[in-house]
């Protein structure tokens, strides 16, 4: 696929930024993404390169301009509704849903 | 937009993505196809357990024992199996030997191909796109941001990983190392090394880091 996610001799994104003492994850939200998306590896409804292919229908400047993880999730979404183990609207009922809950608590 | 509304509108971005990650693992945990538990063991795993630390080990066994150089340069997916190493991301490795006349150096320009059971997850920048666009066509230049600058003469190879194959760099041996155990060569062995974007530490590297710190 001739997509946004092939970077090899692309030019114009800059020095390469490094972080000092870099922690392996940046936020919970990351580790949980990480850990869902290799649970779900292995529990076998796909492989990785359905994995990887999913990841890459992400649209061209949506890839560009979010980060390693987002991206990790866009595919797990994806491959979640694909293959019909959760749907639409589904998850967006119970985002609704941990919206309120934590709109609730903070106040 | 102001900077003030620009960090505001990234911070409830993250906020939806977060919340989309809680509402996937709940409703996965609650149809049972995910262990929350089975979760923690993956995170820490990765988090706490599988890094750097192991990569170094093989690099310094191959320093140290010849036999164990030759077979990791033959067959590194078997060698590294010998530390103790093996399994999701790295079932099928190369080893690859800086010498005098060569340097190695790893890319994934697809997405983020990396040896984990030697290397762990691969740090940010591995993954960013101004790495992957570049060290395939500007090599000596960011290495030269690593601080790497290579002689004219030494010959730059770099490898683009790819889902079933994964590389790891063998620096080279610093001078001065000659009576040093393997433990104590494993301290020179970086994780940025064994990607090949630096060399290994030099013991006064090693003594100024400890000072340091």
């Amino acid at each position: 696929m001739n997509g946004a996610h092939d970077l090899g001799g692309m030019h114009g994104f800059g020095p390469v930024e490094r972080e000092r003492d870099e922690p392996v994850f940046h936020a919970d939200w990351e580790r949980r993404c990480f850990a869902l998306t290799l649970a779900m590896g292995a529990y076998g409804a796909w492989n990785l390169d359905a994995t990887r292919y999913a990841r890459e229908t992400m649209p061209a400047g949506e890839y560009l301009t979010t980060g390693y993880y987002e991206h990790w999730l866009h595919g797990l979404q994806r491959q979640l509704i694909e293959q019909g183990l959760l749907t639409r609207e589904e998850i967006e009922a119970r985002m609704a849903r941990l919206r309120g809950e934590s709109d609730h608590g903070a106040t | 937009m102001t900077a003030r509304e620009h960090e505001h509108e990234h911070g409830s971005h993250l906020a939806e993505v977060d919340l989309r990650v809680r509402a996937l693992e709940s409703l996965l945990v609650e149809k049972g196809l995910v262990d929350p538990a089975a979760l923690d063991v993956l995170i820490d795993t990765y988090e706490h357990k599988v890094g750097p630390r192991n990569g170094a080990r093989v690099v310094a066994r191959a320093w140290s024992d010849p036999a164990y150089r030759a077979r990791l340069l033959d067959d590194a997916t078997g060698a590294i199996a010998e530390l103790g190493y093996g399994g999701r991301q790295g079932e099928h490795m190369m080893a690859v030997e800086n010498t005098p006349e060569v340097h190695n150096v790893v890319v994934c320009t697809l997405c983020s191909c990396y040896p984990w059971p030697v290397l762990g997850l691969p740090p940010a920048w591995y993954k960013s796109a101004p790495y992957r666009s570049r060290v395939v066509i500007d090599p000596r230049g960011v290495l030269a941001e690593f601080g790497l600058v290579l002689p004219e003469e030494t010959e730059v190879r770099v490898w683009d990983s790819t889902a079933e194959l994964r590389y790891l760099v063998v620096p080279q041996r610093p001078p001065g190392t000659e009576s040093w155990s393997e433990a104590e060569l494993a301290q020179l062995v970086t994780r940025d090394s064994m990607i090949g974007v630096t060399r290994a530490l030099s013991p006064a590297d090693l003594h100024a880091g400890s000072e340091a710190t």
